[in-house]
């Protein structure tokens, strides 16, 4: 793959040289930032270190042993896999939708657009903002629900809620995104194929479920895919919601947020925090090859 | 462009507008109350019961202009800009050496490359912090540009722009005896410009709403960035329904990188309509 490809000249001596110092600086700044770092974690994560003395000893697997006897990473746990089986489907589907309906003939498609991806724009504090104040107590949609409904929900203190407006907020932000990608997708489809289906008397509907649902699956694998990773990552709205804690009732907690705890609001668990950093990275790898399997990535276009 | 043979009858073309339409106005309803209630006094706020602001004030944006919230924009900006200008330069120098040069440990270097773009930022985050003290950077804005000045990501996509970029031009002028960096800045940079506006767009965004990395690093209220003071301001306000401020904050928060986004849209979302240029 990599030596075949036409476009590459042949250099003058001192090709390394220059291609060195091209390199050197991303090297340098992602040798020290990204590379050492990643080998220290993995050090760190069987050692149970102290911030303060900078003591550490081995202790082996004894910080995973530590993570499966806590009720917090169960917490975190089950709060995620609640997050991502809410969240993945329906932004997926919604992104999914919107860019079938921009693919369209429609005037203003760029206003639209534009209109849309507002959320993505907006930083996740500001966006945060917005929602703690829609959903507050005082808020504007607690006070409709009362003087319609006469019921009083507690979205941001009640654990039933919590996370859900969590996802909420989630799903706003990342649709737009999605839904781009997805646009360029479809704009790759040949035209061919909707005029043969439709010679063949296929209406829009079907049209839609047998050429661009399966057409999109490799864009649907790559959105999908990126969506766990997102899901698994949260961490801005949960901290800003619940100020810091993962509460109430640690129903916003989670892994980013715990491991934030460990490493930085205890003193001697930052060898636990890399453990849970290191699982979160087995637990999304796996996450993904299970999803490329199951999704097919490669399946029609191939 | 979809040919005519797709057009569809008139009254689904409505549904698609309605379903747009209901969909824009969701989106735009949390924003619509933003800023209304930015515009209102506590007062009002706390009362509650109006809709519109009964005597629309620019006071709770005043406020925020004289508070701390300018230093926090000056701080989001100076770090956004360095940490663009670094990302921008770098990547694009390693994307160009990985896609024209040939030499020792290319493959290798890809391929290590590749498995570093697949670990999770949460695993550098605390080791990349002791490093970070460890150089006497805790609590400088330097922390933030350094730790976020080269992307991987980036960098694979300048590599691929590159590959599908024609050579001959490089060619010529190595052949009239200029210099391999001289070529670069001096052709290869000017050409690669819209590949350059995405990258800078987005990188840029990515620091401007930066919300974990400036939490661990910085501690000094005057060397917050802008995500991380508008928190602050909330926990302190939230309580006294201060929400116009908060609300004023968020938006101005916005802004900067709203007009960014369109004014340059048309860089990167292709649209397949009359106005966008079809290549």
């Amino acid at each position: 793959m990599f030596h075949s490809d036409p476009r590459r000249w042949r250099l003058p001596r001192g090709a390394s040289i220059a291609a060195f110092s091209f390199l050197l600086p991303a090297l340098l700044l992602i040798g020290v930032f990204t590379l050492i770092p990643i080998v220290y974690a993995l050090f760190l994560s069987v050692q149970k270190m102290d911030l303060i003395s900078g003591h550490h000893r081995f202790i082996g697997l004894a910080n995973l042993r530590y993570l499966a006897e806590d009720d917090k990473f169960w917490a975190a746990c089950h709060n995620t896999l609640r997050y991502v089986s809410m969240v993945v489907p329906l932004q997926t589907a919604i992104a999914l939708i919107l860019a079938c309906v921009l693919n369209g003939r429609i005037r203003f498609k760029r206003v639209f657009v534009t209109l849309l991806f507002l959320p993505t724009l907006t930083s996740s504090a500001a966006l945060t903002m917005i929602f703690m104040w829609l959903f507050n107590n005082a808020g504007v949609l607690v006070r409709l629900l009362q003087n319609t409904l006469g019921i009083t929900i507690n979205f941001l203190g009640d654990p039933a809620w919590a996370l859900g407006i969590i996802m909420l907020m989630n799903i706003f932000s990342t649709v737009p995104g999605l839904m781009v990608v997805y646009l360029a997708g479809l704009q790759a489809i040949p035209p061919a194929l909707y005029e043969a289906a439709m010679l063949d008397g296929a209406g829009p509907i079907r049209r839609h479920w047998e050429i661009s649902v399966p057409q999109l699956t490799p864009i649907t694998c790559y959105v999908m895919t990126m969506g766990v990773i997102g899901c698994f990552q949260l961490f801005d709205q949960a901290f800003i919601l619940s100020g810091g804690d993962g509460g109430p009732d640690n129903a916003t907690l989670t892994f980013t947020l715990l491991i934030y705890h460990f490493a930085f609001k205890n003193y001697n668990t930052m060898g636990l925090a890399c453990a849970l950093a290191v699982v979160l990275t087995l637990i999304i790898l796996c996450a993904t090859v299970l999803l490329n399997r199951f999704v097919r990535p490669d399946g029609v276009n191939a | 462009m979809s040919t005519p043979t797709l057009r569809r009858p008139a009254s689904s073309g409505l549904l698609l507008y309605g379903f747009l339409g209901c969909y824009s106005l969701l989106t735009l309803a949390p924003f619509a109350w933003a800023i209304l209630t930015s515009l209102k006094s506590t007062r009002e706020i706390a009362s509650g019961t109006t809709l519109l602001p009964a005597s629309p004030t620019l006071d709770a944006y005043r406020i925020l202009l004289h508070s701390e919230l300018d230093t926090w924009l000056l701080n989001s900006f100076t770090v956004a800009i360095s940490v663009t200008v670094l990302n921008v330069l770098f990547n694009t120098m390693a994307g160009y050496a990985l896609a024209r040069y040939r030499f020792r440990g290319r493959q290798l270097l890809f391929q290590v490359l590749m498995l570093l773009v697949m670990v999770p930022g949460q695993v550098t985050m605390i080791p990349a912090f002791q490093i970070v003290a460890r150089l006497g950077l805790v609590d400088t804005h330097l922390s933030l540009i350094l730790t976020s000045g080269v992307s991987i990501t980036y960098i694979f996509m300048m590599r691929q722009f590159f590959i599908n970029f024609p050579t001959e031009i490089e060619e010529a002028a190595i052949l009239d005896g200029c210099s391999p960096l001289a070529s670069f800045f001096r052709i290869v940079l000017p050409m690669a410009r819209p590949a350059l506006v995405t990258q800078a767009v987005f990188v840029f965004m990515g620091v401007w709403n930066e919300f974990m990395k400036p939490l661990l690093f910085i501690s000094s209220v005057d060397l917050y960035l802008l995500p991380q003071g508008l928190n602050a301001v909330a926990r302190q306000f939230a309580k006294s329904s201060s929400w116009n401020l908060i609300m004023a904050g968020s938006l101005l928060s916005v802004m900067p990188v709203l007009l960014l986004y369109v004014t340059l849209n048309r860089h990167f979302i292709n649209l397949n309509d009359q106005s966008s240029g079809l290549k």
